[in-house]
């Protein structure tokens, strides 16, 4: 039989009541107060307690270590001893102070909140929906994207995040490797082993130029370790010989000069003109894309200040609150929500499910009548583009969509229609020569949108008006 | 109709949540930390328009103080790079004495004007920034909640 799903706004009063009423189910459960990055919903991973923070994929950051320890070792080992006894004790000295420099700015960058925004709460989630939602029609229509502010006179757009319930505030971004919000984003850098951002910026930066300048410094020596050697009367190949380290040394040294000097340049232009690597790769702020009178409305319009601002600025600290503890009426939401996500729904779900073909997305649309109340979370992985909402087309967001419901019984995987509207133009022509049938099959344009806003509460979500 | 509580703890135990209104975050000016001073119409009744927008006005300064890019700033952030950032992990920052301040101010705020109205403000810290959450509470032993408890059955049944 077929039943239709109903979307009901969840009255924020209605949440209040639940703590309360709940209260002595939680005592049982919980027995001891948990921190806040046991239930931390992005993926990272958390050590000593709560104190260091990283992504769940730690990337290459081994093997970034383990090439500097290594060639730093190898350095002090054997070019050192022969330096020191020709040429100055302070080589081993500087290239000590180097060594500390990049280390720590290394697990600086890699350790620390790069600047994580906490997702919304349920109460908020649903004061942002009622703001939206504000024409107030029973037939549920899919909330804008976007959001335009002006800022410094300049039109930004401000673009919602599925994930986190909220609109991002300008230049964050949400990185689907993390899936978390975070602010200024530059890039995630998997040679750290962490997201690039407002906090572990100045550490990224540092990291890369006093790496630039160790390896300048080691690939110096070592050239000056061999000609030495080779000035005494030996050959070339002889000296090789006698200190085959140091041919390590230079390979390694070498092939990283380039990139690395490469990157401190390109951070160092970013820097000065108060961008990310985010901005810059999208192009926001070229003169390509906006009108005249349009660019980077953060500059501050001078190379000292924009340095001085992104380096030396204030530095804010963490608003995840790792080490808090859960209260209460947290707890419950937090264990619950916990407890109905679902492994599966990974990075490469999301990017399978948005290649699949339109057929299949059909099928299932048509099941969903029958498991109306079967929708499990799910969460976007991607940036959402500004969408055009048409009401010929089934609205729903580039990445695969969320499909939130009610606290329900059972759950299967449903898989989420793709949008119609994307970047790729192959799936823009497949989507079009079948569009008479996609909007057949969903008669009822509440229901062809399946875009729903999830809350990590389970008493948060939204189901279509019929 | 505006219920009277004397403290916060009064206000705690003896009400329930009505609902709770956001004042979001005013971005004219750039990324900096500033919240709107836009009076929320939910409270035309339970406070006076000019209370709320001077709490505002101050937090905004506070977060002015905090995210400052001046001599001490620069000061601060010098002296961090010169350490490899190792003082960051014994210091406490300027940015973090100032967040102190404001929590010390919205405590004050709230025992002396918001809770004898049913109001209570919470940190924008703990939102993330990105709110300033006001809830409003009611009296419980006044008849004028029961919608609350009356929505709570209607949403159960629903399920």
């Amino acid at each position: 039989m077929m039943k239709n799903c109903e979307y009901q706004q969840i009255d924020p009063r209605a949440l209040s009541v639940s703590p309360s009423s709940t209260q002595s189910h939680t005592e049982t459960k919980v027995q001891r107060s948990r921190r806040k990055w046991e239930v931390f919903p992005g993926k990272n991973r958390f050590f000593c307690n709560g104190r260091i923070i990283l992504a769940r994929q730690s990337g290459i950051l081994p093997l970034t270590l383990g090439l500097i320890v290594v060639t730093c070792g190898l350095f002090f080992a054997f070019d050192c001893p022969f330096l020191v006894k020709h040429l100055t004790v302070f080589i081993p000295v500087i290239g000590g102070v180097l060594f500390v420099f990049v280390v720590t700015s290394l697990l600086r960058t890699s350790f620390t909140d790069p600047g994580i925004l906490p997702r919304a709460t349920p109460d908020e989630a649903t004061d942002i929906e009622k703001q939206i939602d504000t024409s107030g029609s029973s037939t549920y229509r899919p909330p804008p994207r976007t959001k335009e502010i002006l800022i410094n006179q300049q039109v930004v757009k401000l673009k919602y995040c599925f994930t986190c319930k909220m609109f991002r505030p300008p230049r964050t971004s949400h990185c689907s490797l993390c899936d978390n919000c975070v602010e200024r984003f530059d890039h995630h850098c998997p040679w750290v082993g962490n997201c690039v951002g407002k906090r572990n910026y100045r550490f990224f930066y540092s990291f890369i130029i006093s790496l630039s300048f160790l390896t300048s410094f080691i690939f110096g020596c070592v050239v000056t370790h061999i000609t030495l050697r080779s000035q005494e009367g030996k050959s070339l190949v002889q000296s090789i010989q006698e200190s085959p380290a140091s041919v390590v040394e230079l390979v390694i040294c070498f092939f990283s000069i380039w990139s690395i000097m490469g990157l401190s340049g390109f951070h160092t232009y970013l820097i000065a003109s108060n961008l990310t690597t985010n901005e810059d790769i999208k192009g926001s702020w070229s003169s390509k894309r906006c009108t005249e009178d349009s660019g980077n409305p953060y500059s501050y319009n001078s190379i000292i200040t924009n340095c001085c601002a992104t380096l030396c600025g204030p530095m804010p600290p963490s608003l995840i609150d790792t080490r808090g503890f859960l209260s209460l009426d947290e707890a419950i939401p937090a264990a619950s929500a916990s407890e109905l996500e679902l492994p599966p729904f990974t990075a490469k779900n999301d990017a399978h499910m948005c290649t699949q073909s339109t057929k299949d997305v059909l099928e299932r649309m048509v099941h969903s009548y029958d498991i109306h109340d079967l929708c499990p979370p799910g969460t976007p992985k991607t940036t959402p583009l500004g969408l055009e909402v048409s009401s010929t087309a089934a609205p729903s967001t580039e990445p695969s969509p969320s499909a939130g419901c009610l606290r329900q019984h059972a759950l299967q995987p449903m898989a989420d229609p793709c949008p119609p509207f994307s970047r790729s133009s192959k799936r823009r022509d497949s989507l079009h020569s079948i569009n008479p049938a996609f909007r057949l099959a969903s008669p009822s344009p509440s229901l062809s949108h399946t875009t729903l806003i999830l809350g990590d509460a389970p008493a948060i979500g939204f189901i279509p008006l019929p | 109709m505006a219920t009277e509580f004397h403290n916060l703890q009064e206000l705690r135990h003896s009400a329930s949540l009505v609902t709770k209104v956001f004042v979001q975050r005013d971005y004219s000016e750039g990324t900096i930390c500033r919240f709107q001073a836009k009076f929320p119409s939910e409270l035309d009744n339970r406070i006076e328009r000019t209370l709320l927008e001077e709490t505002v006005k101050t937090l905004n300064s506070y977060y002015v103080e905090a995210e400052k890019i001046g001599g001490q700033s620069y000061l601060e952030g010098c002296l961090a790079c010169a350490t490899a950032y190792i003082v960051f992990l014994c210091m406490e920052t300027r940015y973090e004495k100032v967040l102190k301040k404001i929590t010390g101010y919205i405590q004050e705020q709230n025992e002396k004007i918001y809770a004898p109205r049913g109001l209570l403000l919470t940190d924008p810290v703990e939102r993330g920034m990105r709110v300033l959450e006001i809830s409003v509470f009611e009296d419980r032993g006044s008849g004028s909640s029961s919608p609350s408890s009356s929505l709570s059955s209607a949403g159960s049944s629903a399920r």
